[in-house]
């Protein structure tokens, strides 16, 4: 299946870039610093939440900056992929009634462009680690595995997520309520280590929350995460992957009547 | 073109099933409420039944017949954009269809831009855009333009560098929807000019048009759709025109 897209997207390479260009443009059309707001709007929500929860709630919690900082990286990729992308094929409806392309080629180039800006965001982040005196290690280079499975949790969760926007415009609404509530279920500016044992399977079922702990593990417990969160972060970006790849296939030919 | 296959396009019994309702962009509570009080209605129809035909190398097929026979979805089931629900389209070599062409480019971005990815959605390579950039935007007359974001300009602009990307393409089947000429005066001129080299370039083409006219000139051979089902495939232009003329001024009525 992946030899098949692989050979379908070198194929239609150059519409693929044409379009992974336009949704860079696109996204910081009539902004000032452009590209800058990538770098710079993570680091505001770091320096807010970092003020109110030192100082207002009094947590000191030792590398609190970085514990914040990898949820907020974490979490802005998750809402930026899935949000993006759920728009991905509604707004290239005019694209894929003229001419036969793959459909899921607009999801991923809206992914493409989400990934760069997470990259971007993630050098920050390092940078941060250094100033907040955390020991690199070679475990660092395990990140690289909660990034590959996270995208490809984003990419199912787009596909899914798209494919429903088609049918029903209310996606929009209905998916910001529940990323509000994924994002105060993840963990992104608290520590669960006083939750019980139930509590604490409420939040393992949270694939967010799995996601940002993985790295958490890594970076601020300088240890290799268990065998079974490696398993976990797989299952979640399988699961969403499939379900998603199989309502494109469904659905493909039921998307054109419907935009 | 030797190695064309004698049929570039066969279509054998094909059947298109359509939806059309009030199912489109409702939200939904609209749909719950109307699944509840029972006026949710999604109506299924055949938009073409057993349709057939084939085309030789270089035929140019006329697609005639009023509002709703089916002929803009049978381009789409040719161009790939659909699929036949029964039956089969069978095309060999590559296809380029022009369909609806004025619309569909991005308001936000230029000129520039909407060109390369224009001419992406058609199959170019980038190579041959960098040649031909300059062709086109000299064409379309939008030098001036290049950095304009397209919501700035006219409707009669865009639709010239519709047709200036488009009037590149050079496929083995030509797949067109009533875009032979845009613009006004001068333009015109230049854009009919330009689509008769495509015409006479030897491609396989299929065209739907509700001149009778431009058919009768252009075409070898004609298909007749009415309300999706086919009417006739003749290369007997002539004779199925002047029937269409006789069925459109009511002194026939068909089966």
């Amino acid at each position: 299946m992946f030899r098949r897209i692989a050979k379908r997207l070198k194929r239609h390479q150059f519409l693929f870039e044409e379009l992974v260009k336009r949704d860079f443009k696109k996204k910081y059309k009539a902004t000032m610093l452009g590209m800058g707001w990538s770098l710079l709007s993570p680091l505001l929500t770091l320096f807010v939440l970092k003020i109110v929860f030192t100082q207002f709630f009094g947590r000191g919690a030792p590398h609190y900056t970085t514990y914040l900082f990898a949820g907020i990286l974490v979490f802005g990729f998750f809402s930026e992929s899935t949000k993006g992308g759920m728009t991905a094929l509604v707004g290239n409806a005019g694209i894929f009634t003229k001419v036969n392309v793959p459909k899921y080629l607009f999801l991923m180039s809206k992914n493409v462009q989400t990934l760069l800006n997470f990259a971007l965001t993630l050098c920050v982040f390092l940078v941060f680690c250094v100033i907040d005196r955390i020991d690199f290690s070679w475990r660092f280079l395990l990140l690289v595995y909660p990034i590959v499975m996270l995208t490809l949790f984003n990419l199912g969760l787009g596909l899914i997520l798209s494919a429903l926007y088609v049918f029903y415009r209310d996606m929009t609404y209905l998916w910001s309520v529940t990323m509000r509530l994924l994002m105060y279920g993840s963990a992104v500016f608290y520590k669960t280590d006083g939750f019980s044992p139930e509590m604490m399977l409420v939040f393992r079922c949270n694939p967010v929350y799995n996601y940002i702990t993985f790295i958490r593990t890594i970076v601020i417990d300088n240890t290799v995460p268990e065998a079974w969160d490696f398993g976990l972060l797989a299952l979640f970006a399988f699961l969403v992957f499939i379900i998603g790849g199989f309502l494109y296939k469904r659905l493909n030919t039921e998307f054109l009547y419907y935009v | 073109m030797s190695d064309t296959p004698k049929h570039p396009v066969v279509a054998k019994d094909v059947c298109i099933r359509y939806k059309r309702g009030d199912f489109k962009q409702i939200g939904l509570k609209e749909y719950i409420m109307k699944r509840l009080t029972g006026n949710y209605k999604v109506e299924d129809f055949w938009a073409d039944w057993n349709v057939s035909f084939s085309l030789d190398p270089g035929d140019m097929l006329g697609i005639i017949g009023t509002n709703g026979a089916g002929k803009s979805t049978l381009l789409k089931a040719v161009a790939g954009i659909m699929k036949p629900t029964k039956g089969f389209v069978r095309v060999h070599g590559n296809v380029s269809a022009l369909l609806e062409l004025g619309s569909g480019f991005d308001k936000d971005l230029t000129v520039k831009e909407n060109t390369y990815l224009r001419g992406a959605m058609l199959g170019y390579t980038r190579a041959y855009m960098n040649e031909v950039y300059r062709e086109i935007v000299d064409f379309a007359e939008l030098k001036e333009f290049e950095n304009y974001a397209f919501r700035q300009l006219s409707s009669g602009m865009k639709s010239r560098l519709a047709f200036a990307i488009a009037s590149r393409v050079r496929p083995d089947v030509l797949i067109l929807d009533e875009v032979l000429s845009v613009g006004d005066g001068r333009f015109r001129k230049k854009s009919e000019k330009k689509m008769r080299e495509i015409l006479d370039s030897g491609a396989t083409t299929i065209l739907v048009s509700h001149s009778l006219e431009q058919v009768g000139n252009l075409c070898n051979k004609v298909l007749w759709l009415h309300k999706g089902r086919q009417v006739d495939f003749t290369d007997d232009v002539k004779g199925i025109c002047s029937r269409y003329r006789d069925f459109c001024e009511g002194n026939i009525s068909i089966g």
